[in-house]
């Protein structure tokens, strides 16, 4: 069966005056609908490029991105990003900034009343709907990463791209926003790729864990299937035998096989 | 009804006690005298100053000026002898006999019309040249060089080329406040940051959208920055414009009073001239906040 969205043979260089740095080599990666994938390397290995490949922010210099059979090679809605620095437009309120998104997505076949309620569910998804007036310099970096989710979310995307959506958060902020984001991914069967440094995030959220060499001609070193039942608790599975094994292995593979020497 | 409480490991009784109620005034009555003593405070504290200031000038420039020999008027008497031109800026005595404030206003339409056309011009313009690389390096340059022509540099040329005084003193205010406008806006729209573009493509706004959503409210702070240099160049430029074209404005007010003699008219024309400038700039600085909704601070 062919895959929903199938990363084809990508290669990406940069050039600079005539010296070409290769970045990504010949990664071939196929994801199922409803699927929850990682990318994890070290930083530096090209991960934000492969992702930014995919939402089609950047072209890559050879290969191409198939979604449910179409290639894609421009950015849309059907490919919404979750941004590190979540991006939010600070003249717009929380709820401004949700709504812009609806009205663009949904402008001709919603009504105004319904893109209103719709704005307000997708708020409510991420229990930031007590918030909505507020504007993004009024609340914290977890509610402003909520904010993202949720206009993300809003677009109802076919994949949801998350660019180390958690990178910037504090550990407890961090524990509590990907438990939401387990809670609504599985509740509405997204298909997801989230980029990410952090070992136990990735085993804790993905069905698959996509480990990268290093750069440069970074490519996929090895994928290691998550075969743990959901929904997963953090708790549960802190002493839980599959989970320990998938974080030993990763561990291994990041920091025996292929850890970067210059590693500060 | 006793509770056992540990203190120390040792097990006392507690037994409830009567509480006494004391009845305190209502607060009420209390906030509202220290708000308003706040507010007079802060009043106080903000123009006793200023108030201070004026008068020690105002009396060291008395004490100057009263001398017989003393080539400037002193305050006292200008309003001796320019008490209408102060106490009442709008009568009406004859086509060239006018209160100061109908001058103001006619000179203050000038500027509305130069500086409305320089506004939209100017972020136009710099939204362009922001944009786009090559316009950048094409007019920069050029626009750097002709940004510091001073003002009436430019009307003999208008004169030239409108052949009538009115537009030409229309075209010296938009010239001379469109630079900063122009170059502002740029620099504004060439600091967006990548993510609000990167949110653009996602939604793929189109360029409409995307110069009304992302564009001007990023750039806004930039744009007020510019628009408040301009309208202080306008109104620099606008006294000396209409002192050469003449007709009924402030300028050419101060330029008539000069060729008979009125030293203390003068006086109180450049009086109102510095208020009205202060005036707009603060309209425009209020404009800024309440559009950029307090992300520019004054």
């Amino acid at each position: 069966m062919d895959a929903y969205l199938q990363l084809d043979h990508i290669d990406k260089s940069f050039a600079r005056g005539a010296v070409a740095s290769e970045v990504l080599k010949a990664i071939v990666l196929p994801i199922h609908k409803g699927e929850f994938v990682s990318i994890i390397g070290h930083s530096g290995c090209g991960k934000s490029t492969l992702l930014n490949i995919v939402a089609g922010l950047t072209p890559p210099t050879a290969g191409g991105v198939i979604l449910e059979g179409h290639e894609v090679n421009a950015p849309g809605p059907d490919r919404a990003v979750v941004f590190q620095n979540h991006s939010l437009l600070p003249w717009l309120t929380v709820y401004g900034n949700v709504r812009l998104a609806v009205d663009k997505v949904f402008g001709k076949s919603k009504s105004r009343i319904e893109r209103h309620d719709w704005t307000m569910h997708n708020l409510k998804l991420v229990h930031m709907a007590h918030e909505a007036h507020k504007r993004p310099a009024e609340i914290s970096g977890g509610m402003k990463q909520r904010v993202g989710l949720a206009r993300a979310l809003a677009m109802e995307p076919k994949v949801l791209l998350l660019d180390e959506p958690f990178g910037a958060l504090d550990a407890l902020t961090r524990a509590q926003l990907q438990d939401s984001v387990q809670e609504i991914t599985t509740q509405l069967g997204n298909t997801v790729i989230m980029i990410t440094h952090d070992v136990d995030e990735a085993v804790l959220l993905s069905d698959r864990v996509v480990m990268m060499t290093n750069g440069p001609s970074a490519t996929i070193g090895e994928v290691l299937p998550v075969l743990l039942p959901r929904p997963r608790r953090r708790l549960e599975l802190a002493a839980h035998p599959v989970y320990l094994d998938c974080r030993r292995r990763v561990l291994d593979f990041l920091y025996r096989r292929h850890r970067t020497f210059e590693a500060a | 009804m006793t509770l056992p409480v540990k203190i120390e490991g040792i097990e006392q009784p507690l037994t409830p006690q009567k509480a006494t109620i004391l009845r305190l005034p209502s607060p009420r009555a209390g906030i509202v005298r220290a708000r308003l003593l706040s507010y007079a405070h802060m009043a106080a504290a903000n123009t006793l100053p200023p108030l201070a200031v004026l008068t020690i000038a105002l009396v060291v420039w008395e004490v100057l000026c009263s001398t017989p020999d003393a080539t400037l008027p002193s305050p006292t008497r200008i309003w001796a002898e320019s008490k209408e031109l102060i106490t009442d800026p709008f009568f009406v005595y004859g086509p060239q006999d006018l209160g100061l404030g109908w001058r103001l206003l006619v000179s203050l339409q000038r500027v509305a019309i130069g500086y409305g056309l320089a506004s939209v011009a100017g972020i136009l313009i710099g939204t362009v040249i922001g944009q786009s690389v090559w316009a950048t390096r094409g007019l920069d340059p050029i626009f750097q060089v002709l940004r510091t022509v001073p003002p009436l540099a430019w009307l003999p040329i208008a004169l030239a080329a409108f052949r009538d005084s009115q537009p030409s003193a229309v075209f010296v205010i938009f010239i001379t406040a469109v630079w900063p406008i122009i170059i502002n806006t740029a620099v504004g729209i060439r600091n967006i940051p990548d993510d609000y573009r990167n949110v653009a493509k996602v939604l793929q706004l189109n360029p409409l959208e995307f110069f009304r959503k992302i564009m001007l409210p990023a750039a806004a702070p930039y744009i007020f920055t510019g628009l408040r240099i301009g309208i202080g160049l306008a109104w620099l430029a606008i006294v000396a414009a209409e002192m050469l074209t003449g007709g009924v404005g402030i300028g050419f007010f101060i330029w008539d009073a000069w060729n008979s003699s009125r030293l203390p008219d003068i006086v109180v024309a450049l009086i109102y001239i510095g208020l009205v400038g202060f005036f707009l700039d603060r309209v425009v600085a209020i404009a800024a906040t309440i559009v950029t909704r307090g992300t520019v601070r004054n």
